[in-house]
């Protein structure tokens, strides 16, 4: 939604600047347990978003007046390295990612059981390495495969996609370009299961018929999503299961 | 074959011709069981119970744990169980005749104990005691450390599993219920312990593991 100019994203075919038709997710790929030393962790690279997530605790609660004696607090911390973006940007946390940092702790509190730890807390960091629009609910959709492969009790998965408005036609999942020159962005993140919506921005204008389109091809395109969350988590259990089970 | 257990994710339906959902479930609607864990799905007699893969020990009233000691105060220790919060043993609750003041010549910071859970309140707040049999300090010996979810398959029905490394490796070993495992033996035995538990630790979800586990001891020890 940055500046309007008269770039084409939709070409007469109805394919987008990187051949996707509307509907069309880029390609996703989640890996967990990329770290040791964290109690949870994942790799996501989703387009051309590669982001690192660690989950740390649940831990007692420092500053002991942070602590909440009836549910833990979950502290994510999104945060984009310098070399994420192509210029450099200035390392340390920003109007941006403060706000970003909030409503992905909310969302995230939302599905995870807080409630089963009191004076806890559940540290998410959100380590963005490269960015190509998207990476907060890239963030998020890793996060959430963080924690349940770091054992925390979870209501539900949960599961970040977009949708946005270019060329004045509502598309699925914008691409870096399709963000910069569209004229809207939906980012949303839902529980898996219930299909709670438990983020949801707006950049841009949309009107009532065209964000109920949004936000039904998002919740079309969550269960891909999600399919690919279970498997990476899955995964390598499954395998060494079927390895070892078979005798 | 047994089959490969079902593998299960947050938020998931629980199969409710199974049985009774008990641990590691929720309730999601009217008559509905959800996961509330990455886990597998065991069932036991009429219970369900989802396992988790990994997660933090959460202390029970009872459970017999091992725990470091982080701090001394004046008649209390502060203990760590690999929980989300630490625990307090008091010095009343100790086989020795201490006196405030002076209990750090008893147990100092480092030090690891053997204590039972007593009591934990709604704030998960906790007491640990040594005042029963077979609770003690350990004394030398190395510790390792697994997911506390996977402690019941370290131990094995009526206590298979640990009774065989034990006499393979000639070593003591003390399991606590929270994930902490202390061996005492000769430096190599306890080697080969460590990695039959660790060994253990990583293909907890699979069938068949105790006799898997027989061979890579017996492969171990050169045999």
């Amino acid at each position: 939604m940055g500046t309007a100019s008269d770039i084409k994203l939709i070409d007469e075919n109805g394919l987008r600047i990187d051949g996707r038709s509307p509907t069309e997710l880029r390609p996703i790929k989640i890996e967990t347990d990329v770290l040791d030393r964290a109690d949870g962790s994942a790799y996501i690279e989703w387009g051309g978003n590669k982001i690192l997530v660690a989950v740390y605790g649940p831990r007692e609660a420092y500053p002991k007046h942070t602590q909440d004696i009836e549910k833990a607090i979950i502290k994510a911390r999104y945060n984009m390295a310098a070399f994420s973006v192509d210029e450099r940007k200035r390392p340390g946390p920003d109007r941006r990612s403060v706000e970003i940092s909030k409503v992905i702790s909310e969302a995230l509190s939302n599905a995870v059981m807080v409630e089963q730890f009191p004076r806890a807390q559940i540290d998410v960091f959100i380590e963005v390495l490269q960015a190509d629009a998207g990476t907060r609910i890239a963030g998020l959709t890793a996060a959430s495969v963080a924690l349940a492969s770091a054992g925390i009790p979870m209501r539900d998965l949960v599961v970040g996609c977009t949708a946005g408005k270019i060329d004045g036609q509502i598309v699925l999942d914008l691409g870096k370009e399709e963000d910069n020159f569209g004229q809207a962005d939906l980012p949303m993140g839902i529980l898996a299961r219930s299909g709670k919506v438990v983020l949801m921005q707006m950049d841009g204008d949309l009107s009532i018929e065209e964000f109920d389109k949004a936000t039904e091809m998002i919740l079309d395109a969550i269960k891909r999503v999600n399919d690919i969350q279970r498997e990476a988590l899955a995964g390598k259990f499954v395998a060494l299961a079927l390895e070892r089970g078979g005798e | 074959m047994a089959e490969t257990k079902q593998i299960v994710m947050p938020g998931d339906l629980l199969d409710p011709s199974l049985g009774k959902p008990r641990n590691g479930a929720y309730k999601c609607g009217e008559n509905q069981f959800c996961s509330s864990f990455f886990g597998i799905v065991q069932v036991s007699d009429q219970f369900v119970d989802v396992v988790p893969f990994s997660g933090p020990y959460y202390p029970r009233r009872g459970d017999k744990v091992i725990g470091k000691v982080i701090e001394v105060g004046p008649s209390m220790w502060v203990v760590d169980i690999n929980s989300p919060y630490s625990t307090l043993l008091h010095m009343n609750d100790t086989p020795w005749r201490t006196q405030s003041g002076d209990i750090k010549k008893y147990l100092g910071p480092g030090d690891y104990v053997y204590a039972k859970v007593m009591s934990l309140n709604e704030i998960k707040e906790s007491w640990i005691t040594l005042k029963d049999v077979g609770l003690r300090k350990l004394e030398g010996g190395h510790i390792t450390s697994i997911p506390a979810p996977k402690v019941p398959r370290i131990i094995g029905k009526g206590g298979s599993m640990v009774n065989m490394i034990k006499d393979a490796t000639e070593t003591r070993i003390v399991v606590g219920q929270n994930g902490l495992i202390w061996i005492d033996g000769t430096p190599e035995n306890v080697m080969i312990a460590i990695k039959a538990i660790k060994m253990v630790e990583k293909e907890a979800h699979t069938t068949g593991l105790t006799d898997r586990i027989q061979s890579y001891l017996k492969e171990l020890k050169g045999e």
